[in-house]
């Protein structure tokens, strides 16, 4: 599938509302990210953040009540799960599944394959994925013994980020989310897994953090903070923002918005 | 649409078709009279009619089994047509002679039976409702003085080895099921291998109900020489129909001094619909002998089909340093019930057993594991290894694990394992979010869980199980 997509606009969101087991959650979101641009989603506990990060990967879940969401020109709810990841979105979770029985190995070569499958490409063989696997491990520090293991299974809260990133890094997306990735990392690992992300951050790629704390923000340095509350973004600014936040609390936000301050 | 469990299990059968042939099929239910019937169709030698009638007379005192956890309204036994077979055209010399609608049914099955097409390394005994049809490659096993072949026919050209053996390692006493089987059974296959030789090429039998009325009693023996090796693999299946049809069948092995059994089973009877109607009632004595010292014998079963599974192949280890193997691998989807195991019975001393069941349980399914170990009072250094694994996909299917140990002997040595894991929406919603389709995500997490047991199967059919676990998962994971 090749859609050529002449704007800059990787991911467009107007109006969305989506809600789990029927309470409502998001409640009337808008956002655009375009190429090169990295952006982070900030906001108290249960103000929809990573509601949104799963409506957006297409979690079964979580269903979208209204608006519209428009990936690469795509529209994106009308993608499956797995069509969303082909097209080149990726989630990276805030806590990565465990897969007893398939090697990690296993799964991200039939991860990439899937990909290449789709696009009509060939899929590369197990010798081939091996070298290719190989070369991408020290991006994210990761000893080969990993490859063998099962999927997460026994890993450290940190092993299993920088497995994110490492299949981040294999797959190349044009838009990567990650979820509250700095949780549960200590600083050296927080590092690697930053460090990581931003060897992977080109001109033509986008990032969406998520996240709690500001601390993430140090090492990847965003273009935008947006601050959600209630499921809707209150307010954006620079990166200056995410640091206000931290000394101030969302409080601050809150009071500002409602003097219309903010912006 | 919240359900990616859902899309993977609602594949159709692939195999629900009815051939339409002209079969010679004796009224419905049983009595002295129809046990007499069966057996005078197959002209019988005596020995054999009343072997039939002391199974019936037996099997009229006896109760079906209630303690498996499973559940059925009570079955009708004159309800039953109890025998039904193609008719044959003319007497049959060669299977070229052989009924092309046959011919072609099995091959619809994956099952080619002519000279040109069938599997150059596996030798086919096909039963079609009563009767075997065709074997494959019976002149060339002769050759080696191996003897494969319908177990009507060994009546008559082997009558002295049925009777040493028939009802040796399942008496006909044995249980419910099998006296049934023993009074009515209609056909199955017979396997002799001689002295001292490995038997070049993988033994099969495919069974094939056809007749929706008619229930399938087939019967096998097994019988391995001193020395000996074979290989066997039995497949089914049936085609789909409302109501439910009986599946009684009895398998005997008898290992002697240092030979090997290897038996496998890739059931894939019809399960019923997803309502769970019609469907396959699975109620099956396996048992082998190891009569000789330093004899195996090792079952392996994959079984997805039928709506009731009752079956425990197991080993009697009577001779010194015999072993005996199970390896399991029970997929159960929508309504289905699995009560199933082993019996491993260490009478001899030194002797081993190891028991590898994994359970996967989808939709409104159930599965249970259930075992018995036992260590007989002369069973000097007796081993034995457990490992019951159960797998859930979705909130509603259920697993048990019903293991029973009896030692008599105190160098015995038993060891059980257990676990239980279950493939939820995230765990799917993460392959899919790494562009792996929901089969591919089901069916690696299904082959990384039997992996233990699909290496004990012949490399043709271990492929072959592993897709058949995921055709049967499609449109059901979600």
């Amino acid at each position: 599938m090749t859609i050529i997509d002449e704007s800059d606009v990787i991911l467009s969101v107007k109006d969305l509302t989506a809600e789990v087991d029927g309470i409502p959650i998001l409640k009337g979101l808008n956002l655009e990210i375009k190429r090169g641009e990295i952006h982070a989603i900030m906001g108290p506990n249960g103000s929809g953040k990573s509601t949104f990060s799963k409506v957006l990967a297409g979690h079964p879940a979580y269903g979208v009540t209204g608006g519209t969401i428009t990936f690469l020109g795509e529209d994106l709810l009308a993608l499956e799960p797995q069509e969303r990841a082909i097209s080149g979105l990726f989630l990276a979770f805030q806590y990565p599944l465990e897969i007893p029985g398939v090697s990690n190995l296993d799964f991200l070569r039939v991860a990439y394959n899937s990909r290449l499958k789709a696009q009509g490409k060939p899929e590369l063989d197990a010798l081939d994925f091996d070298d290719l696997v190989r070369g991408k491990l020290d991006i994210v520090k990761m000893d080969p013994s990993f490859l063998t293991r099962s999927v997460n299974e026994g890993f450290s809260g940190g092993e299993k980020k920088r497995n994110e990133i490492l299949q981040m890094a294999l797959l190349e997306p044009k838009l990567a989310i990650l979820d509250e990735t700095d949780s549960g990392l200590d600083i050296d690992a927080l590092k690697i897994v930053a460090n990581g992300v931003n060897q992977l951050t080109t001109p033509d790629k986008a990032v969406l953090m998520i996240t709690h704390y500001q601390r993430l923000l140090d090492y990847i340095i965003p273009d935008y903070v947006h601050v959600m509350e209630s499921g809707r973004i209150l307010t954006t600014g620079g990166k200056e923002l995410a640091l206000e936040l931290e000394s101030r609390g969302y409080d601050w936000i809150r009071d500002n918005e409602l003097v219309g301050v903010a912006e | 649409m919240s359900s990616s469990v859902q899309t993977l299990v609602n594949r159709p059968y692939k195999y629900g078709f009815v051939t339409d042939i002209e079969s010679d099929t004796i009224p419905k239910g049983l009595n002295e009279d129809v046990v007499r019937l069966i057996s005078a169709k197959k002209n019988e030698p005596q020995f054999m009619v009343d072997f039939r009638l002391r199974a019936y007379r037996q099997w009229l005192t006896m109760d079906s089994p209630t303690w498996p956890t499973v559940t059925y309204p009570p079955i009708n036994y004159q309800d039953i047509v109890y025998y039904s077979a193609p008719k044959p055209k003319e007497k049959l010399k060669s299977l070229d002679q052989v009924d092309p609608t046959l011919l072609e049914t099995f091959e619809k099955l994956g099952i080619p039976l002519t000279e040109q097409k069938r599997l150059t390394n596996v030798a086919v005994d096909a039963i079609f409702d009563s009767v075997s049809v065709a074997t494959t490659f019976k002149e060339k096993l002769a050759e080696q003085g191996i003897i494969f072949c319908s177990i009507s026919e060994a009546l008559h050209h082997h009558p002295q080895l049925i009777e040493q053996y028939l009802g040796r390692v399942v008496p006909i006493a044995d249980n419910y099921f099998a006296a049934l089987n023993s009074a009515v059974f209609s056909d199955g296959s017979f396997v002799y291998i001689p002295k001292n030789t490995h038997c070049p090429m993988e033994l099969s039998t495919y069974f094939r109900i056809n007749n929706g009325e008619s229930g399938q009693f087939e019967r096998t023996l097994i019988v391995a020489e001193s020395g000996s090796f074979v290989s066997y693999l039995e497949g089914c299946t049936a085609p789909m129909y409302d109501s439910n049809q009986l599946h009684a069948a009895v398998v005997e092995l008898v290992a002697l001094d240092n030979a090997e059994i290897k038996y496998a089973t890739v059931q894939n009877w019809y399960a019923g619909d997803a309502n769970g109607k019609g469907g396959i009632y699975n109620f099956v004595t396996k048992r082998g002998l190891c009569q000789g010292a330093n004899s195996k014998i090792s079952w392996t079963q994959v079984e997805t089909g039928s709506a009731i599974t009752w079956k425990y192949p197991s080993c009697v280890l009577v001779g010194d340093h015999s072993v005996g193997e199970f390896y399991s691998v029970a997929l159960t989807n929508h309504y289905q019930q699995a009560d199933t195991g082993t019996k491993m019975i260490h009478v001899g001393k030194n002797t081993r057993s190891t028991i590898i069941s994994k359970g996967i349980s989808v939709g409104h399914s159930n599965n249970s594991y259930r075992g018995l170990v036992k260590i007989g009072p002369k069973a000097d250094g007796a081993r034995n290894y457990s490992q019951c694994d159960s797998m859930l996909i979705g909130d509603n299917a259920g697993a048990n694990t019903f293991p029973y140990i009896q030692v008599q002997n105190q160098t015995g040595k038993v060891e059980h394992e257990a676990s239980t894991s279950k493939i939820g929406e995230d765990q799917l919603f993460y392959f899919q979010q790494r562009g792996i389709s929901l089969e591919d995500a089901a069916s690696m997490m299904i082959s990384g869980f039997c992996r233990d047991v699909f290496n004990k199967l012949p490399m043709e059919f271990a492929v072959e199980a592993d897709r058949l676990l995921s055709l049967k998962l499609e449109g059901s994971v979600g």
